[in-house]
């Protein structure tokens, strides 16, 4: 049994169906990458795997439990659900440290100092070990991020779910979001909405291609990149390739 | 003569500082605790409950003080609720007050990104955990400046409760003027003296904590 799997997921918002019957599956510590032009409901897609979206139609279980069942407590799950927004969602008010061990206090009752301990050693793990006590107004965006990705971190999840984690950063700050990011390949399950074609290339064990609110196609980054079977799929990928640096694209 | 009655009336205005402290004290943490209540009801309780609260604030802030002072304390009674002078000047004073404050809190709250809230959750935080650990820190920070001034408000508008017959600064000039009156401009003036110099020092000190738990970043600078 698959540890993610998400089955037939429609939504609309409005008169505007955003999402078209996805389903897909995802084993432990397994990376997939979600590309595809924008509007195309990835977003949405993300936000409905941890219900702060409710999808309109279609289910989603989580280690053999239904998440879309509105008996299942949300609360419990979403700990095992990390959630990287592209905005950081940060909290203001508080530290890096204590942005990360938020969570483990509050939510995990652990007790302040070890709940803060493992917050520091998340902190090292993205590299922000120094800036500890600051608060998020004085950190780079490439460092909200990375201290988004130590909160997530910290709540032990099965899954992350990273939307468009470098979308709002500045070209030369994406990367050392991007190397946190390749450092957790293979540990923890990640899926990740992205325009960076290099990250979804080299690190995904396999890549989803949406448009229009359903899956295109989906196969691992060699075969997508080299051999896409579709015309559609071919020519998204060159087009992103050429605007994103990537040199050969293939297709 | 004069001097002298203003003497011994030193004491009796000092009575009445007490007083009009604690109706500002209570009337504050009245209003406080109940206009945190209804802005946070406002933003997150159900329909009907947020209707409601909204027509409880825009009645409240529709009425004069003096009409409330009366309405409680000479009203309420002819349907068989009493209470004394001093506590229906709290009550008026703090349900007032709590309207005001609840649009402050409300204005603060709007201003935190919604994005927060879904970080909240995405972390299993349900909502009233949420509301507690992410935006009620915030919007207390976020509401000093707007608390500070809603206040020196109650803080002046406690000399209304002399309309009652609470014996605070106010009615206790009005004892000093009656007593001799041409003591009355010297009184009065000194009743205004202590009353700046309370709305001042009330300002120096809430300003230095807005400082202090000002949220990193968000400080105003000066600009040229």
């Amino acid at each position: 049994m698959a540890m993610l799997e998400v089955k037939d997921i429609y939504k609309a918002y409005g008169n505007v169906e955003v999402l078209k019957g996805v389903s897909f599956t995802m084993e432990k510590e397994e990376t997939k990458v979600i590309i595809g032009p924008s509007g195309t409901g990835k977003s949405t897609l993300l936000r409905c795997i941890n219900q702060l979206s409710l999808p309109n139609k279609g289910q989603v279980w989580l280690d053999g439990e239904e998440i879309t069942n509105p008996k299942t407590n949300i609360n419990k799950i979403r700990e095992k659900i990390g959630f990287v927004f592209q905005d950081f969602n940060l909290f203001n008010h508080l530290t890096a440290l204590r942005n990360v061990s938020i969570g483990l206090e509050k939510v995990k009752r652990i007790e302040k100092e070890a709940a803060q301990t493992r917050a520091m050693q998340e902190l090292t793990r993205v590299g922000l070990e120094a800036q500890a006590s600051q608060y998020p107004a004085q950190l780079s965006g490439g460092q909200k991020q990375r201290v988004g990705i130590a909160r997530a971190l910290a709540m032990d999840p099965d899954v992350i779910l990273f939307d468009e984690p470098t979308s709002a950063l500045d070209p030369e700050l994406i990367g050392d979001v991007l190397d946190v990011m390749k450092s957790l390949a293979g540990k923890v399950a990640m899926l990740v909405v992205t325009h960076e074609m290099g990250f979804a290339r080299n690190v995904a064990d396999e890549i989803i291609f949406m448009e229009g609110g359903v899956i295109v196609e989906q196969g691992p980054p060699k075969e997508m990149f080299t051999n896409a079977k579709l015309a559609r799929t071919r020519e998204f990928l060159g087009r992103i390739g050429a605007l994103y640096g990537e040199e050969e694209t293939g297709g | 003569m004069a001097l002298e009655t203003l003497i011994e009336s030193l004491p009796s205005l000092f009575d009445g500082l007490l007083i009009t402290l604690l109706l500002t004290a209570f009337g504050i943490l009245l209003g406080t605790t109940l206009g945190i209540v209804l802005a946070t009801g406002r933003s997150y309780a159900s329909r009907p409950l947020a209707y409601l609260i909204l027509i409880y604030e825009k009645v409240l802030r529709g009425i004069p003080l003096l009409v409330l002072f009366f309405l409680i304390y000479f009203g309420l009674p002819q349907i068989g609720i009493n209470f004394n002078a001093l506590t229906a000047a709290v009550l008026g004073l703090g349900l007032r007050s709590s309207a005001y404050q609840a649009q402050i809190y409300r204005g603060a709250i709007n201003s935190i990104p919604e994005g927060q809230i879904h970080a909240a959750y995405s972390l299993g935080m349900n909502k009233l955990k949420a509301i507690r650990h992410v935006i009620m820190p915030q919007m207390l920070r976020l509401s000093i400046p707007g608390w500070s001034n809603e206040f020196t408000i109650l803080l002046k508008d406690t000399s209304l409760a002399f309309g009652i017959g609470v014996i605070e600064l106010m009615r206790q000039g009005r004892y000093i003027q009656v007593r001799d009156p041409d003591l009355v401009l010297v009184v009065f003036l000194l009743i205004a003296l202590i009353f700046f110099l309370l709305v001042f020092t009330a300002n120096k000190i809430l300003r230095y904590v807005e400082k202090k738990y000002q949220m990193a970043g968000y400080q105003t600078e000066a600009h040229r």
